[in-house]
């Protein structure tokens, strides 16, 4: 008895979560020339609008590279720094890693006026690598806060066979550790890669002309509402899913051993 | 072949805040020898095989390998094989990545490699699992590639702290038979660490007991198990009936509880004394009788094993050979002991 409640309330919850996408799927294949629910007929002219508009495809490859630079970034520091909170022992380790995940604390708003204004001072308002910048502060704190999880359930005995085996730090860092930690490495840069895929408030400002994926949807929708925007929340809802496989069958998640 | 070394420990001591793990150990093994460190946990004896290592860096002491002192060389370059207690195989890599991996350490060439990362499966009888990962295999193959790893760069000396831990009784006991023959095999000088006494008997040349940071005893098996040291190699090694008097007479020791006993000591009248009387040295006669009620009993198959309330409260533990019936409760029965087989320390 309990037991069908708790799969009613289940399917409840999974329906509640699910209505966007039953609604945004069938739009993005109207044949209607507006917003209509149900669409009338099916097309799939919305597609073929975003795929022949340059200004669509730019913008999608510009959110694409700024992703990877930014999962690369967060990565370059965030694992560095994961290490240390997890294995050193200093003063003021307790403010560090509260400070590293600030960015998710603070308002993404109250942010992006900041950086805005440091960025207008150095230039660097509408340059790619200045979102880059602005999306790792955002992403480091999924990378610190998986990173550090790994870390934690990580034998440190295995360093040590590796050390008394005759392996340098440095061997066995790059033969025993990191390839252990690649399921975390995984989740880290995938995860950091999504936040800034999907990320519009930093890009509203700091974006200038040059649109991201989001920024530009956002523009779509306060200009012209018509069905491509719905084709291209499909697109990009597939992706992320793509990437979340990802992480489910190479990664691990914050709780829980891989595989 | 790199021939196997000599390992001599001096003064060494290492505190971990107010504990001494580590409080003034000496200690020497002989080329090819198999020493046993054994000791109950806390006792210091991981943190002495962690100073062998190079993992923990002692206060003060030295460790000398060959005569050559390499207390502050780190670990990968101490030519030290060793397996850990959990194994501590490398689950990303295959059995063979995991034993060529000391080599690959030391730029082996490759064709070598090859061919000893097979002579050392062979050795363990694993030749054939190559290409298993470490969850593949049972605790008693994990077990014999850890081995095999420790061995296969031929190291100057062999540490193995509590290897046999995780595997069940019947496991162990033919794990422990497969290293001792391997080691002499090899002629490895090794220590071995664990605190089942049973097991440093069955494996080792000599034993050295620890607790609490410092050496007990250091001796041959049966030294240490017929004339221990202390009150604590007695009691730790085997069963025991331990008790305290005085010699008060040459070959005479009276018990705290008023009871005299005829034993073989040289000791000087008046010394305050140990008595050790091990439960299988009790006979129905001897030059010390004792009788008593028992107070429990139980059959283990070959033996009987008896505790007995005898005259002024002592209590005596008490092992016979298992014919006829087992004693009951309750019954008075009598055993004896000659004074050749009490041992006064």
């Amino acid at each position: 008895m309990s037991r069908r409640l708790l799969v009613v309330a289940c399917g409840l919850i999974y329906f509640f979560l699910m209505l966007p996408l039953l609604v945004v799927f069938p739009i993005s294949l109207s044949s209607a020339p507006y917003m209509q629910f149900p669409p009338p007929g099916f097309s799939w002219q919305w597609y073929e609008r975003y795929l022949d508009d340059p200004q669509w495809i730019e913008a999608t490859w510009r959110s694409l590279y700024i992703g990877v630079s930014t999962a690369i970034l967060a990565l370059a520091l965030g694992v560095p720094l994961a290490f240390s909170l997890v294995r050193a022992k200093f003063r003021g380790r307790a403010v560090i890693e509260r400070l590293a995940l600030a960015p998710i604390i603070v308002p993404t708003i109250i942010l992006s006026v900041a950086v805005y204004g440091i960025f207008a001072k150095l230039k660097l308002i509408g340059a790619w690598y200045g979102l880059v910048v602005a999306h790792t502060v955002l992403a480091l704190p999924f990378v610190v806060l998986v990173m550090m999880a790994g870390l934690r359930d990580f034998d440190r005995g295995l360093e040590q066979a590796a050390e008394g085996l005759g392996a340098s730090r440095w061997q066995t860092l790059r033969r025993i550790t990191l390839p252990l930690l690649r399921p975390s490495l995984v989740s880290a840069g995938l995860l950091a890669f999504i936040s800034s895929f999907d990320e519009v408030v930093v890009a509203l400002f700091l974006a200038g002309a040059n649109m991201t994926l989001p920024k530009k949807m956002f523009d779509n929708i306060l200009m012209e509402i018509d069905p491509t925007i719905a084709a291209v929340s499909v697109i990009q809802i597939l992706l992320v899913s793509l990437v979340l496989v990802l992480i489910g069958r190479f990664g691990r998640g914050l709780s829980g051993s891989a595989r | 072949m790199q021939e196997s070394a000599e390992l001599r420990i001096e003064g060494a001591a290492k505190r971990f805040g107010e504990v001494a793990a580590l409080d003034g150990v000496s200690l020497q093994v002989a080329r090819g020898e198999l020493l046993t460190i054994l000791g109950p946990s806390g006792s210091g004896k991981t943190t002495l095989l962690k100073v062998v290592a190079g993992f923990e860096k002692p206060d003060a002491g030295w460790v000398k390998i060959d005569g050559v002192e390499i207390t502050a060389l780190p670990p990968a370059r101490r030519d030290i094989g060793m397996v850990f207690q959990n194994y501590a195989l490398f689950p990303h890599l295959t059995v063979e990545r995991n034993v060529a991996f000391p080599l690959e350490m030391r730029n082996v060439a490759k064709p070598e490699i090859v061919r000893r990362v097979a002579e050392a499966l062979a050795l363990v009888e694993l030749a054939g699992y190559e290409q298993r990962l470490p969850r593949q295999l049972s605790g008693g193959q994990q077990q014999r590639v850890a081995l095999a790893r420790a061995i296969v760069f031929n190291p100057r000396l062999l540490l193995l702290d509590e290897p046999f831990g995780a595997l069940d009784r019947k496991l162990r006991e033919t794990m422990q038979l497969e290293v001792r023959r391997l080691q002499r095999r090899l002629g490895l000088t090794t220590i071995f660490i664990t605190h089942d006494q049973e097991e440093a008997l069955v494996l080792s040349d000599r034993v050295a007991v620890m607790n609490k940071g410092t050496i007990q005893q250091i001796a041959t098996t049966t030294e240490i198990y017929e004339r221990p040291a202390n009150d604590f190699v007695a009691d730790f090694v085997g069963e025991s009936n331990i008790f305290h008097g005085t010699m008060s007479a040459p070959g005479e020791v009276t018990l705290e509880g008023g009871r005299t006993l005829k034993v073989r000591s040289d000791k000087s009248a008046g010394a305050k004394v140990g008595v050790l009387m091990r439960p299988e040295r009790f006979d129905t006669g001897g030059a010390n009788l004792f009788t008593g009620d028992v107070i429990e009993s139980v059959y283990l198959g070959t033996s009987f094993k008896l505790r007995l309330a005898c005259a002024g409260g002592l209590e005596l533990l008490v092992r016979q050979p298992a014919r006829g019936p087992l004693p009951a409760t309750g019954a008075r029965i009598e055993v004896g002991i000659d004074p050749k087989a009490i041992h006064v320390f």
